[in-house]
């Protein structure tokens, strides 16, 4: 089988790193955990990996808006590496705080790295606070090449305080929904449109997670990798143990997609 | 040129943080307020154009689709009728803001030298009074010790005052004691007499007088923050004379014990027991306090950025992987007209403490997993903040050395004049004036720079690049390098320590407590490898001092000595402290009343009660999840929403083998008797672990002593019951102390009278479990299983729930019988091993009939109990007492109709009866002695009693 490279780009206040490493390789990726300085200086490129994670954390404090400092580096220092990534036919996934820095470094909705306006954000929770919670997100697209294959919505924790998508206009949310670029929506456990806290932030139309036009750019708030182990579930010690956790199935698209 | 820009939220989109400051103000009793806005302020001095302004703007300090901004002109329209205030760090507080920026701003290409500052602005609309005013910014807006309103005339970028070096010399040599005592109190030394005639006779052996510095050190090393003087004094208690109680209590049962597991206890910054073959796992928590009465938010942001060094500071250097968190305060509607002078009211405490433990574990992506929350007006004045963290430590890394010529290289964050004299001050008690006097002392973290710092250390420890390891923390770098070279000596270049802003004195620098900085020993041939390895991930590393073999410690500042003192008299020379301490068996009234026939409104009143009530407001703000190992969490059953026993956390992905961790507390029974609230706390702890589905076999607990002032000799005699008690019940569970922390003085001034905080002692407990698929949670799992209660039921209604919402007292505080609770224990994890149990509850707070209440709304489903099965040795007749009496050692079990005959087997030589069934529907009922049902409710009913105090 054709060796998968995943590169877990990490910087400043990234904290989701390890279990991202974790689950790309517990589905038979290769992984490299790198710092973007190593990226920028010309130490690692970009283009020896298939797939791209921009992890979960707290990127520069989120001091000013969430992922903006981390997202400039991406937009600015590495705009032909990315441009190329992507034109090659690769894979990205941003969570949580990774698709913040997505949206606003233009890699989301469509890939746009050069000084295109953001279409779309992640502000702050109508609840005003962070909040972790596990929700219900039901599959919508049938192109986001992470999803296949997902036909019932999947269990899967957000801990966030800026997860609330909103798109720049009613235009903008027509095309993510013309596209066929809505991934997830958060639902009820029944599968019906959620409010909160089924809805955790007051996202417009519900939306958990988004896709570029090709499928293969992938953003959502939700943590897939904390759904991971069975032992993850929140209600196990009820339920039993699952044979794997849900999240399982986007990391093993990825790495499935280039064989 | 100085530019400011003001930012907003667009019109017609939610103004989070508006709505939360409004709701703060009406909180206060300002009901007038009609509308607020609040805008994002930035100065910029620099050589910057207009065009670069608006493009730093737009590219980094804006999000354009919710967020708007103006240049040197107000976002909205101000007028009369609009009452406009700015607020802003004052000058030398940390504000991680402006790091975050100048790395944004450097990022899109600009270089040269640029100055940032940010405020809040606020417009608020409404009647206010001048008084209104003045309270809003007070005590909402802003904390006066580290925050200010913008002047209209106010010069925004202050220029530091430059520093002229001089060299201090305090003439004590001849000093009588009135005199002694005069230098300690005005140089913030919170010496006592007898330590500086100490002082005073080992400078007139040197035949000179001390520096400042020298001073300085001594205070801080003596202080009782770091050198536990009380703990390892000589005590006369009631007669008998206990030579360092530390050594005599907790240290021995641990000595005596001599597991084999335990790696490291009682040396290093945290206790280090065995995980499995490659890992070992260390734990520390510390207190808080007086940072965190003074300024919530800073105080415990900078309690919980400090316990994560510990880990991080142990052996070579532990990844942290758990945080736990436990608070003391006042009733949260605390009266505000009875509020004593210089304190901030408990809910802004709660609030502002919750909020800064939040952000610095949220974004150093620590998961806060367990914890727990005491309320009691007695912590009014000075609450308690009680942080922990767990580290994970490859093994064979637990040792550390330092050698002649090795290089001192301190990293992290810079140097301020932040946290000056934080450990005498928290040695001291508080006073309505310690917010002025020590207002040094507060401070605000960055914890991006502390996981930055982390990263890269973790990386430099793997790769061997450094032999030792320590944290800054009280004492700054005169604790960290004084205590890691306490065996070779050093010699410390203290202008090479690199600083925040200019302006800071030579002892300044030394004993700045500014935080996010560790102290690595470096082999000469690394240390140019080490300094490029934080350089490329942006963490300054800078080589300050060299390891001598002096065993002197000797302090230059551009090559002048202002300090040469022996290690020897710096750590073993504090004389040992004598005290009295006295211990009367308590002797409140036994209350005396008539047996309700209905006790449904009790369990109600005790669900709702601040000490049960649901934290689901508080638990959710943390991530309890990162780094994906999270297996039971603190919200569990069917809703996610019940209370869980103990945290299990498997911190090496791939494996199954987990950490528990729990903690007991319940300072109620100290009023009693402190010997039998440490044994409950004890028993707590560990009774949590073993709810959850652990043994015995590999349980470390840690103490954290929170007291008043020992110097007084009833203070000093509870603790001493305390730590008699820690000996007595850790050495019969066979469960050893791996490190420990105490924090005295806790006490607060109100008209010149002192008021001590009950004494508190916070048990914290870690333990292995080989396999986390074995775990159990709380929740009832299904209808017609059975319930079981086990363990003995006693006549002990002292410090109950019960007899607090009555206003009733007794002396039959719950007690501890360790070795038959051992034999229950075992036999239970036997049967949880074996797959026998479905559920399983810890029986404390509140009794039997609140723990199966918790369990039944936590599955949603009903239950029923009848009373006449409950075991007891002493043949109770009161169905209140059955139901709500707080005897230790005993848990709730829902076991499946198929393991009953295997369950109750096993379990036939203890204590352990059926004493219920789940239901089929929602309701919660429990049958008497008599046969008469004495409580009926709806589960739903129950969890709404439980949930809604809190619901914020």
């Amino acid at each position: 089988m054709a060796t998968v490279k995943t590169l877990v780009l990490r910087t400043a206040g990234s904290n989701c790193d390890g279990e991202t490493v974790h689950a790309f390789e517990a589905v038979g990726s290769k992984v490299d955990l790198l710092h973007i300085n190593r990226v920028v200086e010309g130490q690692a490129h970009l283009e020896e990996y298939q797939i791209l994670a921009i992890p979960g954390g707290f990127t520069y404090g989120d001091d000013i808006a969430a992922g903006k400092i981390f997202a400039n580096e991406l937009k600015y220092k590495l705009t032909d590496q990315l441009q190329a990534f992507f034109d090659a036919g690769k894979l990205i996934i941003g969570i949580c705080n990774g698709f913040q820095v997505m949206v606003k470094a233009g890699l989301l909705p469509a890939v746009t790295l050069q000084n295109a306006e953001q279409q779309v954000t992640l502000t702050n929770n109508d609840s005003g606070k962070f909040e972790d919670r596990w929700v219900h997100v039901k599959p919508v697209s049938k192109k986001c090449v992470f999803t296949q294959g997902i036909e019932q919505p999947i269990y899967v924790p957000v801990a966030h305080a800026e997860g609330k998508f909103i798109p720049r206009n009613d235009d903008v949310l027509n095309e993510l929904k013309a596209n066929d670029q809505i991934v997830f929506q958060y639902v009820t456990e029944s599968g019906e449109p959620a409010d909160y806290p089924g809805n955790p932030n007051g996202s417009v139309e519900n939306i958990a997670g988004i896709c570029d036009p090709t499928g293969r750019m992938f953003g959502l708030m939700p943590h897939p990798e904390r759904h991971f182990h069975p032992t993850h579930h929140p209600q196990w010690t009820r339920l039993g143990l699952k044979e794997e956790g849900d999240g399982v199935i986007v990391f093993r698209n990825a790495v499935e997609y280039f064989r | 040129m100085i530019t400011k820009i003001e930012i907003g939220v667009k019109p017609g989109l939610p103004q989070s943080q508006s709505a939360t400051v409004k709701k703060h103000i009406y909180d206060l009793g300002i009901k007038s307020i009609k509308a607020i806005d609040h805008f994002k302020v930035f100065y910029f001095d620099g050589e910057l154009s207009h065009d670069d302004i608006r493009r730093i703007c737009e590219s980094l300090l804006i999000e354009p689709i919710t967020e708007h901004y103006t240049i040197d002109a107000p976002l909205k329209d101000e007028d009369e009728s609009i009452w406009n205030v700015e607020i802003a760090y004052n000058s030398g507080v940390m504000d991680p803001v402006v790091a975050s920026t100048m790395k944004g701003i450097h990022d899109l290409g600009f270089s040269g030298e640029i100055h940032v500052k940010t405020a809040q602005k606020y417009h608020i609309t409404g009647a206010l009074s001048t008084d209104d005013k003045k309270l809003i910014v007070d005590k909402v807006l802003m904390n006066g010790l580290i925050q200010h309103a913008i002047q209209p005339d106010e010069k925004i970028f202050a220029d530091p005052t430059p520093y002229q070096y001089k060299r201090v010399e305090v003439d004590l040599l001849d000093a009588n004691d009135d005199q002694l005592m005069e230098i300690s109190r005005t140089g913030q030394l919170f010496l006592n007499v007898d330590e500086m005639k100490t002082i005073q006779a080992y400078f007139k052996k040197l035949g000179r007088k001390p520096t400042d510095i020298e001073l300085e050190t001594l205070a801080q090393t003596w202080s009782e923050h770091c050198s536990h003087k009380t703990f390892r004094g000589r005590i006369n208690f009631n007669g008998e004379i206990i030579d360092n109680l530390l050594k005599t209590t907790v240290m021995r049962v641990t000595r005596e014990l001599d597991k084999p597991w335990c790696i490291s206890v009682f040396k290093d910054n945290a206790g280090v027991i065995t995980f499995d073959d490659e890992h070992d796992v260390c734990f520390k928590v510390e207190t808080h306090n007086h940072p965190s009465a003074l300024e919530p938010y800073g105080g415990a942001n900078t309690g919980i950025g400090g316990v994560i060094r510990d880990p991080l500071g142990t052996g070579l250097g532990a990844k942290p992987i758990v945080n736990t968190d436990v608070f003391c305060f006042g009733r949260p509607d605390f009266p505000r007209a009875e509020l004593p002078p210089g304190t901030l009211h408990p809910r802004r405490v709660f609030i502002g403490v919750h909020a800064g433990v939040r952000d610095y574990g949220n974004r150093m992506g620590i998961p806060t997993v367990n914890g727990a929350i005491f309320f009691d007006d007695r912590y009014v004045g000075n609450p308690l903040v009680f942080c922990g963290n767990v580290g994970l430590l490859p093994k064979g890394m637990t040792e550390k050395k330092v050698k002649k010529g090795d290089k001192v290289v301190v990293v992290g964050g810079r140097t301020g004049r932040d946290g000056i004299h934080g450990a005498t001050f928290s040695s001291g008690e508080l006073t309505s004036e310690s917010e002025t006097v020590s207002s040094g002392a507060v401070q605000i973290g960055d914890p991006i720079t502390e996981k930055k710092m982390t990263d890269v250390i973790l990386q430099a420890r793997d790769r061997g690049l450094y032999t030792a390891i320590t944290d800054c923390g009280a004492g700054g770098l005169s604790s960290a390098i004084g205590e890691i070279c306490e065996s070779t000596g050093a010699i410390v270049d203290l202008e090479k320590v690199p600083l925040k802003y200019k302006g800071l004195s030579y002892t300044e620098i030394w004993i700045s407590e500014a935080q996010e900085r560790m102290v690595l020993i470096v082999p000469p041939e690394n240390e140019q490898t080490v300094i490029d390895l934080f350089t490329s991930e942006n963490v300054e590393a800078t080589v300050v001092a060299e390891v001598s073999d002096t065993k002197r410690l000797q302090l230059r500042y551009h090559g002048d000595s202002v300090a040469d003192i022996d290690m020897e008299f710096l750590h073993n020379g504090v004389p040992q402290l004598i005290r009295d301490a006295i211990w009367t068996p308590p002797a409140l009234q036994e209350s005396s009343f008539p047996e309700p026939t209905d006790l449904t409104s009790d369990l109600k009143q005790i669900l709702s009660s601040l000490n049960v009530c649901s934290k689901e407001w508080v638990i959710r703000q943390y991530d309890h999840e990162v780094q994906g190992g999270s297996v039971l969490k603190p919200l569990v059953g069917i809703e996610n929403d019940g209370p869980g026993d103990a945290a299990v956390v498997r911190p090496v992905l791939g494996s199954n083998k987990a950490i528990i961790i729990s903690n007991g507390i319940n300072p109620k029974y100290g009023y009693i008797d402190t010997y039998h609230m440490a044994a409950s706390a004890i028993d707590e702890a560990i009774r949590q672990v073993i709810a959850v589905g652990g043994t015995l076999d590999k349980v470390a607990l840690l103490d954290n002593f929170c007291w008043g002032n020992t110097d007084k000799p009833d203070r000093l005699g509870t603790l001493v019951r305390a730590s008699q008690a820690c000996y007595d019940i850790a050495k019969v569970y066979e469960t050893p102390f791996i490190s420990g922390k105490d924090s005295l003085n806790n006490e607060f001034q109100v008209n010149g009278e002192s008021v001590a905080i009950p004494p508190t002692l916070l048990i914290s407990a870690m333990a292995i479990m080989d396999d986390a698929s074995k775990a159990i949670s709380m929740d009832v799992k299904q209808s017609g299983n059975s319930i079981y209660i086990v363990g003995d039921t006693k006549n002990e209604m002292g410090g109950s729930h019960y007899f607090d919402i009555h206003n009733y007292t007794s002396n039959r505080v719950p007690q501890v019988d360790a070795p038959n609770a051992k034999k229950w224990m075992q036999t239970l994890s036997k049967a949880t091993s074996d797959g026998l149990v479905a559920s399983c509850h810890d029986c404390s707070e509140g009794g039997l009939s609140v723990a199966v209440a918790e369990m039944a709304f936590a599955g949603g489903k009903g239950i029923s109990l009848e009373l006449q099965s409950v075991p007891n040795s002493e043949k109770l007749n009161r169905n209140d007492q059955l139901l709500f009496s707080e005897s230790n050692s005993r848990f709730i079990v829902e076991v499946a109709p198929v393991n009953v005959t295997k369950f109750e087997t096993l379990m036939q030589d203890i204590p352990c009866a059926c004493i219920g069934k789940v239901r089929a529907d929602d309701k919660f009922e429990v049958i008497g002695l008599n046969g008469k049902k004495i409580i009926h409710a709806s589960i739903a009913e129950l969890k709404e009693a439980w949930q809604a105090p809190l619901r914020w």
